[in-house]
């Protein structure tokens, strides 16, 4: 199996550099991003310097993290991706405005996402739905969190450091979309099954 | 004295549907593991791994610990409302302990409650029996694969899906196509079919607690069962979505008597972890 190995912040070249069904193996900062983020992105536009991290270059990740605070800091408990198509409405402008390389959940986008993936030079990498122990053990430091009292510990901005975190590439920046691959296929058999004639190609 | 270790059991309950997968999904993760090929054989590697270490560690599978749903039959005597209690005092210590996450948030005010608790929230289904043991089921029930679930009133003419077993058919299955790989599949399958929208929502959900190998009753149900698995792994969505054979795990079916005038099928979907376990609780003579 070949693997790729990532190392965060990317350049346009590299996300140049991938394909879907690309096995990927990321390193470097991560930081997450769900429901309450995206919109707040999107509709209040906050300024870089009002944040803690620098999107450019980066990636945004699907995640509501369980992290237990110690006396020693932020503890990961468990961090695994949520369903993507969630801020579908929101990525594409998020993706432009903050130069981002790469969005990471599961499930995939739709086609606005990967237009704008198209557009920017970023890319849709897939997790795996449901590892949430072996992803969060992947996350070896939490550097920083925004947004914590205002949106809780789910929908928080964590900032995370990740060593080998697996990934799937399901959407690139050539207009590829293994999602919309195997919804068309399915469709076709589901036709089939039911006995309808497939109404669009 | 007797309902203080009953929480305690509870909290066990919670730990054990949290963190421990039920052995009969492993097995059939692990037997799909052998016949996926490519990016779906990676995954399902990655999420053996993850239900070995869950085990090992007590922390919870999937970082959405969903919301709490108790199945729960109580003998003719007992109290619903004192079970109840209980139950909602042992969520809050589970919250904190395990850790779950808080999923329960205000409609009005946007606020998460912060321990598992609030209106409706978990969600209760209590059922009356002559036994004299209490027994309860609990289904942590990831969003994602709630989110995926459909209700259908049949007929469906876009479906051409008529008022008999063959419409049900091609609604479950068109449920899977509409859910693609967004729910986290391999999927198991819940289906409900009967008079009134409330009661099929339920029993659909109700089915997610069988295990895969359990046999319907029903030979016709049992049959339908069988055949609608293969189907669904026909549409070829496979683990989380990257292509495979393995769409669903099991599908399991219950009916209750329809009106004449009403046909509800209702379909419930969950995520391949499944997160099920049940606590009996003996009373005491």
């Amino acid at each position: 199996m070949n693997v790729k190995t990532i190392n965060f912040p990317i350049t346009k070249n590299d996300v140049l550099k991938l394909e879907i069904g690309d096995i990927v193996s990321i390193n470097g900062r991560i930081v997450t991003g769900r429901d309450k983020v995206h919109k707040f992105l999107y509709n209040e536009k906050p300024l870089k310097k009002q944040m803690p991290v620098d999107l450019e270059g980066g990636i945004l990740y699907h995640c509501g993290p369980i992290i237990k605070k110690t006396l020693k800091g932020f503890k990961v408990v468990a961090a695994g991706p949520t369903t993507s198509m969630r801020v579908e409405m929101y990525e594409h402008k998020i993706i432009s405005e903050y130069r981002l390389r790469a969005v990471m959940g599961k499930g995939g986008m739709g086609e606005q996402t990967l237009n704008a993936l198209k557009k920017n030079g970023c890319v849709y990498f897939h997790t795996i739905g449901g590892a949430a122990v072996y992803l969060a053990d992947r996350i070896k430091k939490v550097v920083d969190v925004w947004k914590l009292e205002e949106f809780g510990m789910t929908e928080a901005m964590w900032v995370l450091d990740v060593e080998e975190f697996p990934a799937i590439v399901t959407m690139d920046a050539h207009g590829g979309s293994l999602h919309e691959k195997i919804e068309k296929e399915s469709y076709k058999e589901l036709r089939k099954l039911i006995g309808l004639k497939t109404q669009r190609n | 004295m007797m309902m203080m270790n009953l929480q305690d059991a509870i909290l066990e309950l919670y730990r054990k549907a949290a963190a421990v997968l039920a052995s009969d999904i492993e097995d059939a993760l692990r037997f799909s593991y052998q016949k996926e090929k490519s990016t779906a054989k990676h995954a399902l590697s990655v999420i053996l791994k993850n239900i070995q270490l869950s085990k090992k560690t007590g922390r919870p599978l999937c970082q959405d610990t969903g919301v709490p749903v108790f199945f729960i039959k109580v003998p003719l005597g007992i109290s619903s409302l004192y079970l109840k209690n209980e139950i909602i005092g042992a969520t809050r210590i589970a919250t904190k302990t395990i850790p779950l996450r808080a999923n329960a948030v205000d409609i009005l005010t946007e606020k998460n409650s912060g321990d598992n608790t609030g209106s409706g929230f978990p969600v209760f289904y209590f059922e009356e029996t002559r036994e004299k043991k209490i027994i309860i089921d609990l289904m942590l029930k990831g969003a994602g694969s709630e989110n995926i679930g459909q209700l259908y009133k049949l007929p469906v003419e876009d479906l051409k899906a008529e008022r008999d077993l063959s419409g049900v058919r091609k609604c479950v299955i068109d449920a899977v196509y509409k859910a693609q790989g967004k729910g986290c599949p391999p999927y198991i399958i819940g289906v409900g079919i009967g008079a009134a929208r409330d009661q099929v929502t339920r029993l659909s959900k109700e089915q997610l607690l069988r295990k895969l190998g359990d046999m319907n009753k029903h030979k016709t149900l049992s049959e339908f069962e069988k055949a609608l698995l293969k189907d669904i792994n026909m549409l070829g969505i496979g683990p989380l979505g990257l292509g495979g054979n393995t769409t669903a795990l099991g599908v399991k079916i219950s009916v209750n008597h329809r009106h004449p005038a009403s046909y509800f099928v209702d379909v419930s979907i969950s995520c391949w972890a499944d997160r099920r376990a049940r606590l009996i609780w003996k009373m005491e003579s």
